[in-house]
C-alpha cells in the first residue's frame, strides 16, 4: 500500500507536479496495481537468470566517427525559448 | 489490394493524385465520425503523388508500394510534420527528421495521408488515453477501435487509407487490428528499425503494417524491414521480398494450441476460434496441444518492464529542450529542496499539464518499481519470470512451427465501458502481451464476423511464429485467408 508521502516522494523523483486529488489517486491506483503484480512473488526464479533482452544482441559497436546533423536550425525552432542560437534554460543557481 | 492498386497504376486506369484525392475527400468526409485522423498531410501526399504520375507518364517502371496512399502513426516521425504521440506535450512538435520507416517507405514512392490518433505515448488498448478525443470503431461507433494504433486500424478498416504503420509493444497493431476487422503483424523484435519512433518501451516496442490483406502486410514489411546503423538492436537479417513466400499450403505445418486460451473463451468468441482449429486441419496442418505454463505471467511481467522502461524514456520530456513549456507560478504539492525553485517548478508544470493520466502512472509505477531498494523485488525478478517465459516458448516451438490463439478475450468494448479502471483495461492484452516479452513475430488476422451483445462485430485470431520467421507466419496466415 502506497501512502500520499510516498507518492509525494515517487512523485518528485519523477518530476511530477500533483494536486492533492492526484495524489489521492495515484495513491489508490498504483496500490492496486502493486497488489496485482504481487503474484510474481509465487513463481520460482532461484538460479534463473534475467533476460533484460530478446535479441541476443550485447553491445553493439559502431565507429567513433563524428558526423553532422545537418538540420540543426530545426533543432533550434523547436527550444521552448532560445536566446540567439542557445537554449534558454530558467536560473539553475 | 496492393496488387490491385498497383496494377490499375500501371494500366493508367487511374493516376496516384487521382487516387490520393480520392483517399483525402473520404477522409474529409468520414472521419468525422470517426476519427481516425490527428494530422492530414495534403500537400506533402499531392506531392509525392504527382512525383509518381510523372515517372509513369515517363515509361519507368514503378514500385509495388509507389503511388499508393497510407497512414503512419502518430508517434513516428516524418520530417516537417506535426507529430504529437497524441500527448499535449508535444503539442507544438514538428519532427526534425524522417524516422527510418518513413526514409524508406519515401524511398519505395509511397504516399502520406496524414499521422493517425493513439493512445498518449501508446500506452492503453481503446485510443481512450488520446489527449485528442478517442478514435471510433467503424463497424459500430458506440464502441473503441482498440489501441494503441486504433486510429491506423480504424484508417484501414473505413477504407480512409489503403495501408497503415502501427507501432506493437504489448498487442498495439494486433489488439486494433482484431477490433476492426483487419491484418496487424508485428514483426520481431529488431527486424524492423526503431529509429524515428517516439520511445516507449525499447526492449519491447516494434513497428508493423496494418492492412486489409495478408499479402499488403508482407509487402509493406519487405519495404520497412532491415539492419539500420541508427538502431542498435536492429538485428543483422538479410532482406527479403516477404510477399514471395505466401505460396505453398500449410499441410507441412505443425500448429500448437493451449487448451487453456480455448477454455477461456465465451460463447460465440470459443465457437469462432474452433472453427479456425477446424479450419487449419482441413487444410492439412497438424493441430497440437502445447503448454505453456509460465505465459499468464505474461502479464504481470509486461507491468513492470514497461512502465520501469517508460520512467526512463520520457525522462526527455522536461520542458526544457523541446515541446510544451510551463510555468503556472504556484506552490503545488511536489517539493525538493535539492533543486533550483524555478528549474523544479519547469519540471514539474510541464510534465503535469503535459502527460495525461495513464502515462503519469506508468511514469509513476516505474520511478517507484526501479527506485532504491525494489529493484530486484519488482525489475529483477520481471526480468526472471521473463526468462522461464522464453523457455515455455523455446519448448514449444521445438514441437510447432506456429502457434495459434486468440488475439483478444472479446471483441470490441464500448466507449467508456473500461476507462475507470485501469487494471481491467489491461487485461485485453492477455493473449498479446507474451509476442512482446519474448520478441517473437505475431500476427492478428480477421475471421468470420461474429454475433456480440446484439451486435456483428469482427473478430481476429493471432498465429505467433518463432523467432525471425516471419515467413511461416505469414504464410499461414494467408492460407487462411484465402481459404475462408
Amino acid at each position: 500500500m502506497l501512502n500520499i508521502e510516498d507518492i509525494k516522494h515517487f512523485a518528485k523523483l519523477a518530476r511530477i507536479g500533483m494536486t492533492e486529488e492526484d495524489l489521492n489517486k495515484f495513491s489508490g491506483d498504483l496500490s492496486a496495481v502493486l497488489d496485482w503484480i504481487k503474484q510474481l512473488e509465487e513463481v520460482d526464479v532461484a538460479n534463473i537468470s534475467p533476460t533484460f533482452r530478446t535479441d541476443g544482441l550485447n553491445n553493439v559497436f559502431r565507429e567513433d566517427i563524428v558526423a553532422t546533423f545537418k538540420k540543426e536550425e530545426k533543432i533550434v525552432e523547436l527550444f521552448p525559448e532560445k536566446k540567439n542560437n542557445y537554449d534558454k534554460v530558467r536560473s539553475v543557481l | 489490394m496492393l496488387k490491385e492498386l498497383h496494377k490499375k497504376l500501371v494500366e493508367g486506369e487511374t493516376t496516384s493524385e487521382k487516387l490520393t484525392e480520392e483517399y483525402l475527400l473520404k477522409i474529409e468526409n468520414a472521419d468525422k465520425n470517426i476519427g481516425a485522423y490527428l494530422t492530414i498531410t495534403k500537400e506533402l501526399a499531392i506531392a509525392q503523388a504527382k512525383k509518381i504520375d510523372e515517372k509513369i507518364k515517363s515509361g519507368k517502371t514503378i514500385g509495388i508500394l509507389e503511388g499508393i496512399p497510407g497512414a503512419i502513426k502518430d508517434n513516428i516521425c516524418i520530417e516537417g510534420v506535426r507529430t504529437t504521440a497524441a500527448s499535449k506535450i508535444l503539442d507544438n512538435y514538428n519532427a526534425p527528421y524522417d524516422a527510418t520507416v518513413i526514409k524508406k517507405l519515401k524511398e519505395a514512392g509511397s504516399v502520406f495521408l496524414g499521422k493517425t490518433n493513439l493512445d498518449e505515448f501508446a500506452m492503453g488498448s481503446s485510443t481512450e488515453n488520446s489527449a485528442y478525443g478517442v478514435t471510433k470503431n467503424p463497424h459500430d461507433l458506440g464502441r473503441v477501435s482498440g489501441g494503441s494504433s486504433g486510429g491506423s486500424a480504424a484508417a484501414v478498416a473505413a477504407d480512409l487509407a489503403v495501408w497503415a504503420l502501427g507501432s506493437d509493444t504489448g498487442g498495439s497493431i494486433r489488439q486494433p487490428a482484431s477490433f476492426c476487422g483487419v491484418v496487424g503483424l508485428k514483426p520481431t523484435y529488431g527486424r524492423v528499425s526503431r529509429y524515428g519512433l517516439l520511445a516507449m518501451a525499447s526492449s519491447l516496442d516494434q513497428i508493423g503494417p496494418i492492412t486489409k490483406t495478408v499479402e499488403d502486410a508482407a509487402i509493406i514489411l519487405s519495404v520497412i524491414s532491415g539492419m539500420d546503423k541508427q538502431d542498435a538492436t536492429s538485428a543483422h537479417s538479410s532482406e527479403k521480398a516477404y510477399e514471395k513466400y505466401l505460396t505453398g499450403g500449410v499441410d507441412d505445418l505443425k500448429i500448437g494450441i493451449v487448451k487453456e486460451h480455448i477454455e477461456s473463451l465465451n460463447g460465440e468468441m470459443r465457437k469462432s476460434l474452433e472453427k479456425t482449429i477446424e479450419k487449419y486441419k482441413k487444410l492439412g496442418a497438424d493441430i497440437i496441444e502445447i503448454e505453456l505454463p509460465y505465459s499468464h505471467y505474461a502479464l504481470p511481467v509486461y507491468y513492470i518492464i514497461q512502465p520501469c522502461e517508460v520512467s526512463s524514456n520520457l525522462a526527455r520530456f522536461d520542458g526544457i529542450k523541446y515541446g510544451l513549456c510551463f510555468n503556472d507560478n504556484k506552490d503545488g504539492e511536489i517539493k525538493d529542496n535539492e533543486l533550483p525553485k524555478k528549474l523544479l517548478e519547469t519540471y514539474l508544470d510541464s510534465r503535469q499539464y503535459g502527460f495525461g493520466s495513464e502515462v503519469k502512472r506508468r511514469i509513476m509505477l516505474g520511478t517507484y518499481a526501479l527506485s532504491a531498494g525494489y529493484y530486484d523485488a519488482y525489475y529483477k525478478r520481471a526480468q526472471k519470470v521473463r526468462t522461464l517465459i522464453r523457455k515455455d516458448f523455446e519448448k514449444a516451438f521445438s514441437r510447432v512451427d506456429l502457434i495459434l490463439t486468440p488475439t483478444t478475450p472479446e471483441p470490441a468494448f464500448k466507449i467508456g465501458d473500461k476507462t475507470a479502471d485501469p487494471l481491467n483495461m489491461y487485461l485485453a492484452d492477455i493473449f498479446t502481451i507474451t509476442a512482446n516479452i519474448i520478441g517473437v513475430p505475431a500476427i492478428s488476422v480477421p475471421s468470420e464476423v461474429i454475433e456480440f451483445e446484439k451486435t456483428k462485430l469482427p473478430f481476429g485470431f493471432q498465429l505467433l511464429g518463432k523467432w525471425f520467421d516471419e515467413e511461416t507466419v505469414l504464410r499461414g496466415a494467408h492460407n487462411y485467408e484465402i481459404n475462408k
